[in-house]
């Protein structure tokens, strides 16, 4: 064994201790090169995410059926492409700009979470979102608050502050229309029927399938399981949708009295693979309006940096 | 009309300008240039849903029929509503949208100054409010009409077909009606032709720095305050009331 593979496994040593006794890995600390790599992609889909999650909600936005609801909807939006900000930064400490983020996302390189690529049929949907999708990223997003890569542990605190409106907000709309007209209950049912078990694939592939899981949890960028996660939500929605009155889409949805947990059935993981590869309702435009805003507002950004340059000059000139 | 008539339809002129503002800015929503003018964008037209809110609540208030904010933004079609034509263009590309951003905020500047000053004490609290947010919209659009101005050859372009296009809307910001004059007599409202010399100055200076051409007054077209508009309204007010309308029975 040579030097280098001497000094490289003391690194690594000392870099798995530090991890093992909670400290945080910041920026400029030694961290193995897969390690870095793993938080680009899992940080970067993150925020990829955040921002084309703007889109099913922004689809409704212009009708929300209340000024009141309009306000809130604004508000949550506005959230959500702030998280994406943060999220871009946090990754970037990690030495990728956001434009090559940016490239890689409309390129198809990197993904977003696949939630998003269902459409928003019904207003009833907005609160689906709020409730159940929100919900569910906040289960995920909890666990990450303890994440060994101090930024984005630090920037998941500061967005679960703002997550719980979120999914508060969903919820009301939820109970406003299972309380509603025969119709908003319909609508309100089917909005369910529809989100609940994307929002259960959310929390990713089985423990046992999971590609990246291991190492992750070795490195404690991931500190709970898929499984254990989705159980956790599952536990805590369940009594929300019968508090409204509303039947969540299984059968085999059980209290299980020996396991103190709720039972349920098998996700249709061939759906889930179909809308990962692009097959879902939403790949398309969703990505594709991604790209618009980027490639449609170049222009614009060139010319602000233009005249930056030029302001620059000026200022320059003035001095000489 | 009544006193109370007047003010009703005064107040309906800034609730709907708010609204359908808001209404177009909200057209944007994960489409813009950047992400950071995503959430400017977005945070724009929350101050101006929140402005058309108050206008609109206190209008219901003085009309005394029971409507309110919503009863007001959902059930009137387009020849009850008041907003400037100017408001209701489409959004276009995003030198268009800044164009028609910053002409209104340039004016709705001053219109607040002066209405912070209204005798009607819950008018003048709403200016105020909307003052120090109207503060900062026009110094957002003045920074991208310099910019885009003053970019590249194809920013400038496009700025300078953005303000040509909307050019002949912009005479009706400063019409006064016997609505008007009424306000002004009784110190409720602004004087909004006094206005004018003020705002051509601001806007002169700023296209000057954005090495912008001011157009030639060779057209103008006006009647939102009777409520004739262009065709556009039609179509906002179709997919902004849809759902209201579609199911009255409903609450939301
Ligand atoms: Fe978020
Ligand atoms: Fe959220």
């Amino acid at each position: 064994m040579g030097v280098v593979d001497r000094e490289f496994e003391k690194l690594e040593a000392a870099f798995q201790a530090k991890v093992e006794a909670e400290q945080r890995i910041e920026p400029k600390d030694w961290m193995p090169e897969k390690y870095r790599q793993t938080l680009i992609r899992q940080m970067s889909q993150h925020a990829h995410s955040e921002v084309v999650g703007m889109l099913p909600e922004g689809n409704w936005l212009t009708r929300a059926p209340s000024l009141k609801r309009k306000a809130i909807l604004m508000a949550k939006i506005q959230d959500e492409g702030g998280h994406g900000l943060y999220l871009y930064s946090a990754t970037e400490t990690l030495g990728i700009s956001r434009d090559q983020m940016f490239d890689q996302l409309h390129s198809g390189k990197a993904k977003y979470s696949s939630i998003f690529n269902y459409p928003t049929l019904n207003w009833a949907d907005i609160g689906a979102i709020g409730w159940l999708v929100d919900g569910a990223a906040i289960t995920n997003q909890i666990a990450l608050c303890r994440c060994s890569y101090g930024p984005y542990a630090r920037a998941m605190i500061r967005i679960c502050k703002e997550e719980s409106f979120h999914q508060r907000q969903g919820y009301e709309i939820m109970m406003t229309m299972a309380q509603g007209t025969e119709e908003q209950r319909d609508m309100a049912q089917d909005a369910l029927n529809r989100w609940w078990w994307p929002t259960l694939m959310m929390f990713g592939p089985n423990d046992s399938n999971s590609a990246h899981s291991a190492q992750s949890m070795q490195w404690k960028i991931k500190r709970q399981s898929n499984d254990e996660l989705r159980q956790k939500f599952v536990d805590a929605t369940v009594p929300q949708a019968e508090f409204l009155n509303l039947r969540i889409p299984d059968d085999q949805l059980k209290w299980n009295e020996d396991r103190g947990h709720y039972d349920f059935g098998e996700i249709d993981w061939e759906e889930f693979r179909n809308v990962v590869k692009g097959n879902g309702l939403c790949n398309r435009e969703r990505l594709q309006a991604r790209v618009d805003a980027h490639e449609g507002g170049r222009w614009v950004r060139e010319a602000a940096l233009a005249h930056a340059r030029k302001q620059e000059a000026r200022k320059a000139a003035a001095a000489a | 009309m009544t006193d109370k008539d007047m003010l009703f339809d005064y107040l309906l002129r800034l609730g709907d300008n708010s609204l359908i503002l808001g209404q177009r800015l909200a057209e944007w929503c994960g489409h813009a240039p950047m992400l950071e003018e995503d959430l400017a964008l977005t945070n724009i037209g929350l101050d101006l849903l929140g402005q058309a809110r108050m206008f609109l609540s206190y209008a219901g208030e003085v009309e005394g029929n029971g409507r309110d904010e919503d009863r007001l933004a959902y059930f009137r079609d387009t020849k009850d509503w008041r907003n400037l034509l100017l408001l209701e263009q489409p959004n276009g590309d995003f030198a268009m949208t800044m164009a028609r951003q910053f002409f209104f905020d340039s004016f709705q500047y001053l219109q607040f100054e002066a209405l912070s000053n209204s005798t009607d004490e819950r008018l003048a609290g709403i200016a105020a409010k909307s003052l120090k947010e109207t503060t900062y919209h026009r110094r957002h659009s003045t920074d991208w009409i310099i910019r885009l101005g003053d970019g590249t050859d194809e920013s400038h372009e496009r700025m300078q077909r953005a303000i040509e296009a909307l050019w002949g809307y912009l005479p009706e910001m400063f019409d006064m009606d016997a609505v008007d004059e009424a306000m002004v007599v009784d110190g409720i409202g602004a004087d909004v032709a006094a206005l004018r010399p003020e705002w051509d100055e601001y806007v002169n200076g700023v296209l000057t720095e954005a090495t912008l051409t001011r157009p030639e007054d060779s057209w103008s077209v006006r009647g939102s305050r009777e409520g004739k508009h262009s065709e556009h309204l039609g179509y906002i007010l179709a997919e902004m009331q849809f759902l209201p309308r579609a199911y009255p029975d409903a609450k939301w």
